[in-house]
């Protein structure tokens, strides 16, 4: 106990620096974890969190009679699916491309382009995209009229959406997303490239031979980051582009779009917080194993 | 990678003449639609209505920008809230990830580990929404404060691991022989270690001005007060209602502009490249001091 207050008395200036962001973890991450007791509780204003009345698993069984638990889920979980598996090929295949790719002009001015979209909010992006998609006035309807096609009209038709989702999620993410892998790829040892040449070795079999397998640690990295999440849907992206829209949820719901929408309404928090603590444990869970399975194979793709 | 001069082998055109498409036809459909609202917002709104929005318009007219800024009350407030809460929320979060960073990189601070699992352990797991929005606007009394669009943002972990990383990455010795001539970890953090940081400090800092400029989500969820409001909460507000629009517009003299038409079109995308306008222009900076910045956010636990 004493050499315990030694050594505190030791570091106190570095437990001071600490204790800003200390602090603020333990009020914004950890006493909401305390909270998931309202997953339990009949929740109530006047009563507060911890002085509601005890529920026990009703909130969890409303949630499975409504019987949307499944569907949410599952939306939540294939769009995400969808968002790292074919991101990954875009932002890994781009990267390879541009960093193979020898006039440094056209290389500078089109890995700007790919980047803009990144730097926007979903707010943006949506008014951008109504100007490519509006029935009336949208570039590609009038591209579309203009060739003798129907006009498609996006806000009633939910059968296209799912694809969109997945085509604005990689139009807004594949410039930032290809530059963690081109400083992978430029970090690469050339002399790797140099004997191969000698070898006699085409750009494909370098590509396919040497360049992937070497990426594959940075892919694990970046997969295991985003599959941590896999539970967790992007937001903001779907309450921009989907929003209420009782056509779109058909095909666009997904969890965080329903806690909100439960919350936001008031009627029950109780249940909104039950799904939260159902997404929050997944995730969790997701991760640990997913984890647990690619150390086993092999330490250094994990992620801790 | 070909070498100069010599005759290009058939699988090296092959590739050059796929790549450079695919790069090109990529680039290009990002950057078609920022073109697309940049020259709407410049376009007659007769025009607009008549053939939509064209890649180039029959007739161009400034009246979309001239209604955005003649009746500009709401739109200079949510400015002003915007940088206001950009430029404070830049320099307190990355002031706060980079000492926490700081002090978890330090090979002598005892109990490094535990603490970095302690803020790592956030990231796995957390409350979700409901607890977490309970306590901002019951306990904490969020609702209709400025702090709440930055203190929700003020801390990421994910910043303070590239914090911690890129300072463990700095010579130790820097800190030791300060140290040896009697200097305190405030002053070595403050007066060696932040000046020799600055690729790391750049970094963050446009991420997070980035973060704080496009976030809506907070405004959305505590402000309803229009004095408040951020740029982007008031064009998610203005792209979704007309009346928000209207309204916008009769703030100002109602009887001067109750006859005239509101060129709503235009004015959606001028308004858009008001709210894009000022972030654009980090772009260039951004893009330098990028790929230094990502290699030092090399992540791992």
């Amino acid at each position: 106990m004493k050499d315990f207050l030694v050594k505190i008395r030791k570091n106190k200036v570095f437990m001071l620096m600490l204790m800003p962001a200390v602090v603020y973890v333990v009020v914004f991450a950890y006493l909401p974890m305390s909270g998931i007791v309202m997953a339990f509780k009949n929740f109530n204003y006047a009563k507060g969190i911890f002085g509601s009345d005890w529920c026990g698993f009703d909130n969890f069984k409303f949630l499975m009679i409504s019987g949307k638990l499944w569907t949410l889920s599952r939306n939540t979980i294939l769009y995400n699916l969808a968002f790292i598996l074919v991101g990954m090929v875009f932002e890994v295949g781009f990267a390879i491309i541009i960093n193979e790719l020898t006039n440094r002009y056209f290389k500078k001015i089109f890995q700007s382009f790919m980047f803009l979209p990144y730097f926007i909010s979903w707010v943006v992006a949506k008014a951008i995209i109504q100007a490519v998609f509006d029935y009336d006035y949208g570039l590609f309807n009038s591209f579309l009229s203009n060739i003798h096609l129907d006009r498609l009209n996006l806000y009633t038709d939910s059968s296209p959406w799912p694809y969109l989702l997945v085509f604005f999620r990689i139009w807004k993410a594949t410039g930032y997303g290809s530059i963690v892998y081109m400083a992978a790829v430029a970090s690469l040892n050339q002399d790797m490239y140099e004997a191969a040449s000698i070898d006699g070795a085409n750009v494909w079999q370098k590509i396919f031979k040497i360049t992937l397998p070497n990426l594959a640690p940075t892919m694990f990295i970046m997969g295991l980051l985003s599959v941590g999440q896999i539970f967790r849907g992007d937001f903001g992206m779907f309450y921009q582009l989907i929003g209420n829209n009782g056509v779109l949820l058909e095909v666009g719901d997904m969890l965080d779009l329903f806690i909100y929408r439960s919350m936001a309404s008031g009627s029950n928090l109780g249940m909104a917080s039950a799904a939260g603590l159902y997404q929050s444990v997944l995730c969790f869970v997701t991760i640990i194993l997913v984890n647990w399975v690619v150390k086993k194979n092999n330490p250094d793709n994990s992620l801790f | 990678m070909a070498g100069k001069g010599i005759r290009k082998s058939k699988d090296i055109i092959v590739f050059d003449c796929i790549g450079y498409s695919l790069v090109a036809l990529f680039g290009l459909i990002c950057f078609i639609p920022f073109w697309l609202v940049f020259i709407s917002s410049f376009a007659d709104e007769t025009s607009l209505l008549r053939d939509g929005f064209q890649l180039w318009p029959q007739a161009f007219s400034l009246d979309a920008y001239r209604w955005v800024f003649e009746n500009p009350l709401r739109i200079f407030i949510a400015y002003r809230n915007t940088i206001a809460v950009t430029v404070i929320g830049t320099f307190l979060t990355v002031f706060l990830s980079v000492m926490t960073g700081y002090v978890l990189s330090r090979p002598n601070f005892p109990w490094k580990n535990g603490f970095s699992f302690f803020f790592f352990f956030t990231t796995l797991f957390n409350g979700g929404l409901v607890p977490w929005y309970i306590l901002c606007t019951q306990y904490l009394q969020f609702k209709n404060h400025y702090y709440a669009m930055i203190l929700p943002m003020m801390f990421s972990v994910w910043n303070m691991l590239i914090a911690k990383n890129f300072m463990r990455s700095l010579p130790y010795e820097i800190s030791e022989s300060a140290k040896v001539d009697g200097a305190g970890e405030m002053y070595i953090f403050l007066k060696l270690i932040l000046p020799i940081s600055k690729p790391l400090l750049a970094t963050l800092a446009l991420f997070s001005a980035l973060g704080f400029w496009n976030d809506w989500y907070n405004c959305m969820l505590f402000i309803s007060d229009e004095n408040k409001q951020n740029l982007q909460y008031f064009l998610q507000d203005m792209l979704g209602s007309v009346d928000a629009l209207k309204s916008m517009v009769s703030s100002g003299d109602l009887s001067a502009v109750a006859h005239q038409v509101i060129p709503e079109q235009s004015m959606k995308m001028a308004m858009t490249c008001v709210v894009i306008g000022p972030i654009i222009f980090l772009y260039p900076i951004i893009q330098k001091n990028f790929i230094k910045g990502l290699t030092i956010g090399a992540v791992k636990g």
